[in-house]
């Protein structure tokens, strides 16, 4: 998977595009984060990959890069 | 799926109650901030909701829709064979707010009179039961009366911010008869309570009654949202993850066993939940968007009665075709439904706000 656009989609869907991030971000801790950015992205994920990411096994995730491989691996 | 398929039944009145007393979200701050205010509203959509007063129940909501519908197209009471009332926020216990509402509307003792208790599934359910007991009736000119009404604004806690911006209050009335005119009409509906714990009421009835506790005690999450275990509760990721995985999927299976092609259905109208799970389904099923109707900005989400809402705002002088409109309820149970049925014949009265 392409990793500069999962960043930049993720970036852009919980509106922080002016900010830079990297793979390795826990995005956990990030200020924009919260229960709307968590649907955001799990709905993202399921618009652009087509895999719906579970609540229980997102809680599992840290990093973007944590994210990118559970994508890959079910995908 | 439970599959059903009826002929010449319809909706032939439909008739919506919105209380008057208006609440704009953006100003909604004794408990949260302006700034929290805007990012709730902005991600959900919801900018206003209705709150019934104080001694307002749903019963009235729905008793005044139903009396406007009766009086402004003088329909024969004598002829209402069945009706139903779909809530979760009715007067009593027991007795069945039913029956008490075919007391106030004078319909006749021959009248079968019984509640049904689903949320944001209700009107496709409660429409069906009344499709069969239409279409059963030994008379040609029975008719039913569904009465689908909620008061959320009361259910749940005006400090947990996970809730409190997205419920609102109202009633619709629809009329239900025989009518060659009426042509097909299919439904699917579908059952999980292994989710009964994603948006639920714990105490208050026989499996946790109420306590002195369960009415006091304040109950604080993570994130300093507060509520007592008599409040409503929903875990918002959980009940997201259910409709993401499962509606599209279900919706497209019904349109599959009905041989309906999407570009065939005239309108969508889904439960207004909040704009952003509306928006991820309308993208998800390539809804257009002038097939695409809603309210939610302007009433939130009213439960049982959003679906009809939707159809008495949006679709009153709308003349386009609306031969195959869909709806599709999902939410409490978990419990979801679709339905398609030809609108065209539906009269729709002026929205009343008392």
């Amino acid at each position: 998977m392409d990793k500069q656009k999962f960043i930049e989609l993720f970036k852009e869907t919980i509106d922080m595009e002016d900010k830079e991030i990297k793979g390795d971000v826990v995005f956990r801790e990030l200020e924009e984060w919260d229960s709307l950015a968590l649907l955001s992205v799990i709905a993202m994920i399921d618009d652009e990959y087509d895999i719906i990411i579970q609540g229980n096994d997102f809680k599992s995730l840290n990093t973007l890069n944590d994210i990118m491989t559970y994508i890959n691996d079910n995908k | 799926m439970a599959d059903l398929t009826f002929d010449n039944i319809g909706i032939s009145h439909l008739q919506a109650c919105v209380p008057e007393n208006t609440i704009i979200n953006r100003r909604y701050t004794d408990y949260f901030s302006e700034e929290e205010a805007d990012a709730i509203v902005d991600k959900t959509g919801i900018e206003e909701r209705r709150f019934a007063k104080e001694g307002v129940c749903s019963s009235d909501l729905v008793y005044h829709a139903a009396k406007k519908l009766i009086d402004e197209n003088s329909i024969d009471l004598s002829q209402v064979k069945f009706l139903i009332f779909v809530s979760q926020t009715a007067d009593y216990k027991m007795p069945a707010s039913s029956v008490i509402l075919q007391h106030r509307l004078g319909l006749g003792q021959d009248c079968m009179a019984f509640d049904m208790n689903l949320g944001c599934s209700g009107f496709v359910y409660g429409l069906s039961t009344m499709y069969s007991l239409v279409q059963s009736a030994f008379s040609d000119k029975a008719k039913g009366l569904l009465l689908v009404g909620e008061t959320r604004s009361r259910v749940y806690s005006a400090r947990d911010r996970k809730t409190a911006y997205l419920f609102g209050d109202a009633g619709v009335a629809c009329l239900i008869s025989k009518g060659l005119k009426f042509g097909e009409s299919h439904f699917d509906l579908n059952s999980n309570g292994e989710l009964e714990n994603l948006i639920k009421i714990n105490t208050g009835g026989s499996r946790n009654p109420s306590t002195v506790d369960s009415l006091t005690m304040e109950i604080t999450d993570s994130h300093g949202n507060v509520r007592t275990e008599e409040h409503g509760y929903m875990d918002g990721t959980e009940v997201f993850n259910f409709v993401i995985s499962n509606i599209p999927n279900s919706v497209k299976s019904f349109l599959n066993r009905i041989e309906l092609a999407a570009q065939d259905v005239s309108f969508f109208v889904f439960h207004q939940a909040n704009k952003f799970m509306n928006n991820h389904l309308k993208k998800k099923l390539r809804i257009p968007n002038e097939k695409y109707i809603s309210n939610l900005d302007r009433f939130g989400n009213t439960s049982s009665v959003s679906i009809p809402l939707v159809i008495s705002t949006e679709m009153l002088n709308n003349t386009l075709d609306k031969s195959n409109t869909l709806l599709c309820g999902f939410g409490v149970g978990m419990s979801w439904a679709n339905a398609l049925l030809d609108l065209n014949q539906t009269q729709i009265g002026d929205l009343l706000e008392c």
